[in-house]
């Protein structure tokens, strides 16, 4: 049996599932592959933090352009995906580190993301939470979070409707190119098409190995945790410079809190959280938010991410095959990128072109000289 | 060498029992102030209620296990009051938290005696103040010497339901019903010509006599509707329906219920066990051999934590995981124990057997709960909601298992991680997939296995 699309998206994270919805409706024919269920990896296991100020200059053209397709996620989807934009609030704990928020200004200038910074007597105003550690802060208005869990399930659905065939607990164990057209195989059957999309996070490595592309991807296992409800009082998403520890509070109660890195098996795959880094990252949560010194945490996971030895994804054509595209490795920060990326994917995909700089991101930095 | 045995109910006591007796020294953690188990509890320092207005038909065993249970801690390094929180069995840690404060110890073999807790079906009502799962309500007896109420109703199925309403009877608590979900006949039917244990048989009806005879009102093959109340935070009527349709209110301000136990496994879950599916005791359970060694090396599991077996299964059961311990490590086992031991273990395996079938998980009753029912009374979600995230129709599409099930509506995510409420939501799921319990998979175990206060960091860096 064999099955043919114009374009096949092997992963259903979130980039995988965005690119299926913009390819869908742009008419094109789709089949998504994925092994597990859609988000079933870090696309759904991450902390959820929609944030863009901090980024790398090269991966912001990406994610302003995301935080507009988050913003109109209800009328796109038919759902928030518990989108708010509270803020992120990036805080300094010595001068060092002020000095780090005020030298990213700039980049933050020019790419027109809106920063404030606070420091002093008028941060603590504003957040009289806040712990004695900050000192300076600088607030993103147009930051946020959303739940992980619900955004790939959702833009799968809303692909589905769009068209788009999208086959979960379906491995792709082969690819290749044959007489210009992109022979797939997955759970014994050969799936064939014109593009290919490379969208599998951290097993894009493996992909892109296929076609003689090896990439320096490793794993990433963020150490995640979850506190008991209480009185909602942290509304922005927090952050440090350094980035060992943040968390932020849902309105229900719940606060999320990330730092360090557990283990994880990417070949199984699994991932587990380190009890060790667990109890070291509510020791720094506590010394950010003093008030949390009271409450249990209730949960804790992780899961597996690629990342790249610059710390930024690989996105665009591959630089051995015509018609394969590539978008994994984003490096613990892609979630919220996912829906820019498969807009821009569609593009390249179906237009050769997009609109979006990609530059800095090309898998080409990585051939051997 | 160093054994850890978890738990200090029946088959804790017999495992550390026996690795005692071969001259080693375990370290022997509960996270209860004492030993004794669940079934076995004591009260604390000061209470003088005796062995036999405690345990009743069961002082024996009791007075027995505590016997062993205070012989052997001087010989063992005893520390209660000791959570183990997490397994993490690739560097054999086991995380502990004391008094608020964590701790990690690597041993070398560790053996599970963690015990069950009850399986519950919520129905409208249950989150009310005054509602407890049987084994609480025996607990609140046992251990503290007071009922959960003044007027009590006790609801359920299996031998719990009765033992738990006789000995709230004897202590002088007011008993307003004895409601059982389970027919006579099928009843009947399970046990008559099926191997079974006399013994266990035999107090049950003794049980069931008694309370007949006191004038305690008693049902079988009843549906229960609603617990209710006047006031939002207090009871004051359970209703339900008698096997011949009839509808019925009984005044009352506690509830006492409970549906059978079902394993403690999350400690196996995080150590890498695989866990499957036990049909005849409609659980998941962990996969062991006959001795209680589990496919990870070094990880031993006994007692009802491996597998319900009811208490006098479990001290054969925590003794077996021992001499297994012993003999994997290359010491003197004693051989003629284990053997004794196996072929009544063998034995009792079959009457459990009969009784599950007799007091079978409740399928139906939780599987058709109305949709406003609260199911995951944690996170406040309804049977409703978790109907509906089975749906296509919804905005993230059909929850296919049961962990993307949770993900959508957080129902196993609060403080019990479905502990309380899994075994139910199964069956509501599974019934809305048109599949079994089984076919929708398990809940995932993630740590802390229970909550896990902020400030234990502080014993980390200690
Ligand atoms: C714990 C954690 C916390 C994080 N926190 C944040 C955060 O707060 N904010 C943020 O922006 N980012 C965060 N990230 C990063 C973010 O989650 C990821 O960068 C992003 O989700 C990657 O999306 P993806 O689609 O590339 O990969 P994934 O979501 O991993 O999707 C790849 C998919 O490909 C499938 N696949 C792989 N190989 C095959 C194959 N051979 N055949 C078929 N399917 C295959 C996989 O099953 C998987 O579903 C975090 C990551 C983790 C792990």
């Amino acid at each position: 049996m064999s099955d043919s699309a114009d374009v096949i998206i092997i992963g259903g994270g979130g980039a995988g599932c965005s690119a299926a919805l913009y390819l869908a409706w742009r008419g094109a024919r789709v089949i998504l592959l994925e092994r597990g269920l859609v988000g079933s990896q870090a696309s759904g296991a991450n902390y959820g933090g929609v944030r863009q100020q901090g980024r790398h200059a090269a991966e912001l053209p990406l994610a302003r352009r995301a935080h507009g397709i988050w913003r109109r996620l209800p009328e796109l989807i038919g759902t928030d995906c518990e989108f708010a934009e509270t803020g992120h609030l990036k805080l300094a704990r010595n001068e060092a580190e002020a000095a780090e928020l005020y030298a990213y200004l700039d980049t933050a200038r020019a790419h027109g993301l809106p920063l404030e910074m606070l420091e002093g007597a008028a941060l603590r105003e504003r957040y009289p939470w806040l712990g004695a550690d900050a000192v300076a802060a600088s607030f993103a208005p147009q930051d946020g979070s959303a739940n992980p869990r619900l955004l790939s399930p959702a833009l799968a659905r809303a692909a589905r409707q769009a068209g788009a065939t999208i086959l979960e607990q379906t491995a792709v164990t082969a690819c290749r190119r044959e007489a210009g057209h992109f022979v797939v195989e997955a759970g014994g059957i050969r799936y064939s098409a014109d593009r290919l999309l490379n969208t599998a996070g951290f097993w894009g490595g493996q992909v892109a190995a296929w076609f003689g592309e090896t990439v320096p991807i490793r794993h990433h296992t963020p150490n995640m945790l979850v506190t008991e409800p209480v009185r909602y009082f942290i509304r922005p998403n927090l952050g440090v410079v350094g980035g060992n520890v943040y968390l932020r509070q849902i309105p229900r109660g719940n606060i999320i809190i990330g730092g360090g890195y557990g283990s994880g098996d990417p070949a199984v795959p699994m991932s587990r959280p380190d009890p060790v880094v667990t109890l070291r990252a509510m020791q720094r949560a506590a010394a950010l938010v003093p008030q949390l010194a009271d409450v249990s945490v209730i949960r804790s996971w992780s899961g597996i991410d690629g990342i790249m030895p610059d710390r930024l994804p690989v996105v665009g054509p591959s630089a051995t095959t015509p018609g394969l595209l590539h978008a994994f490795g984003f490096s613990g920060h892609g979630f919220q990128l996912g829906p820019a990326v498969g807009a821009v994917l569609c593009e390249l995909a179906l237009d050769g072109r997009t609109e979006t700089a990609l530059d800095g991101l090309s898998i080409q930095r990585f051939a051997r000289a | 060498m160093k054994v850890a045995v978890v738990g200090a109910g029946p088959a804790g006591v017999r495992a550390v029992e026996q690795l005692v007796r071969a001259g080693l020294r375990p370290l022997w953690l509960d996270e209860a102030p004492d030993g004794g188990g669940r079934i076995y509890q004591r009260p604390p320092a000061g209470f003088r209620r005796g062995a036999a207005a405690l345990y009743g038909l069961e002082a024996k065993r009791a007075q027995a296990l505590h016997a062993a249970l205070d012989a052997a801690k001087p010989a063992a390094e005893w520390r209660p009051d000791t959570l183990v929180w997490d397994v993490t069995w690739a560097e054999k840690r086991l995380h502990l938290l004391h008094q608020g404060r964590a701790e990690a110890v690597e041993v070398d073999a560790a053996i599970l005696c963690t015990g069950a807790m009850d399986r519950v079906v919520p129905l409208p009502g249950w989150t009310r103040p005054g509602v407890t799962t049987l084994g609480g309500a025996q607990i609140a007896l046992k251990a503290q010497g007071c009922a959960i109420g003044p007027k009590v109703v006790f609801l359920g199925s299996g031998p719990l339901l009765w033992l738990v309403a006789y000995q709230y009877m004897k202590a002088g608590a007011n008993v307003a019903a004895v409601l059982d979900t389970t027919g006579f006949r099928r009843k009947l039917g399970a046990l008559a010509g099926a191997p079974h244990d006399p013994v266990t048989l035999a107090k049950g009806l003794y049980y069931v006599a008694r309370l007949r005879a006191a004038g305690v009102r008693v049902a079988e093959g009843v549906t229960p509707l609603a617990i209710e109340g006047e006031q939002p935070d207090a009871i004051s009527a359970l209703r339900w329906r008698d096997a011949a349709g009839r509808e019925h209110s009984t005044a009352c301000d506690a509830v006492g219920l409970g549906w059978g136990v079902r394993p403690e496994l999350q400690l196996a879950d995080l150590a890498g066990v695989p866990i499957g599916f036990d049909t005849v005791q409609h659980n998941w359970v962990p996969q062991r051999d006959a001795l209680g060694r589990t496919p990870v090396p070094g990880l031993y599991v006994a007692g009802d934590g491996a597998g319900i077996g009811g208490a006098v299964v479990a001290e054969m059961a925590g003794a077996c995981a021992a001499q297994a311990v012993l003999d994997d490590a290359g010491l003197p086992a004693d051989q003629k124990l284990v053997n004794r031991l196996q072929r009544r273990l063998r034995r009792q395996a079959r009457f459990r057997a009969a009784l599950e079938r007799a007091f079978p998980f409740p399928i139906s009753l939780a599987a058709t709960m109305p949709d406003e029912t609260i199911l995951c009374r944690c996170e406040a979600v309804t049977a409703g909601e978790l109907r509906a995230a089975a749906a296509p129709e919804g905005p993230h599409g059909a929850a296919p298992e049961v962990n993307r099930a949770k993900a959508f509506t957080r129902i196993g995510m609060g403080r019990c991680q479905g502990r309380v409420c899994g075994a139910a939501a199964a069956e509501v799921l599974a019934a809305q997939l048109g599949t079994d319990a089984a076919g929708i998979g398990r809940l995932r175990g993630q740590a802390p296995v229970k909550p896990l206060p902020m400030p234990a960091w502080q014993g980390e860096s200690a």
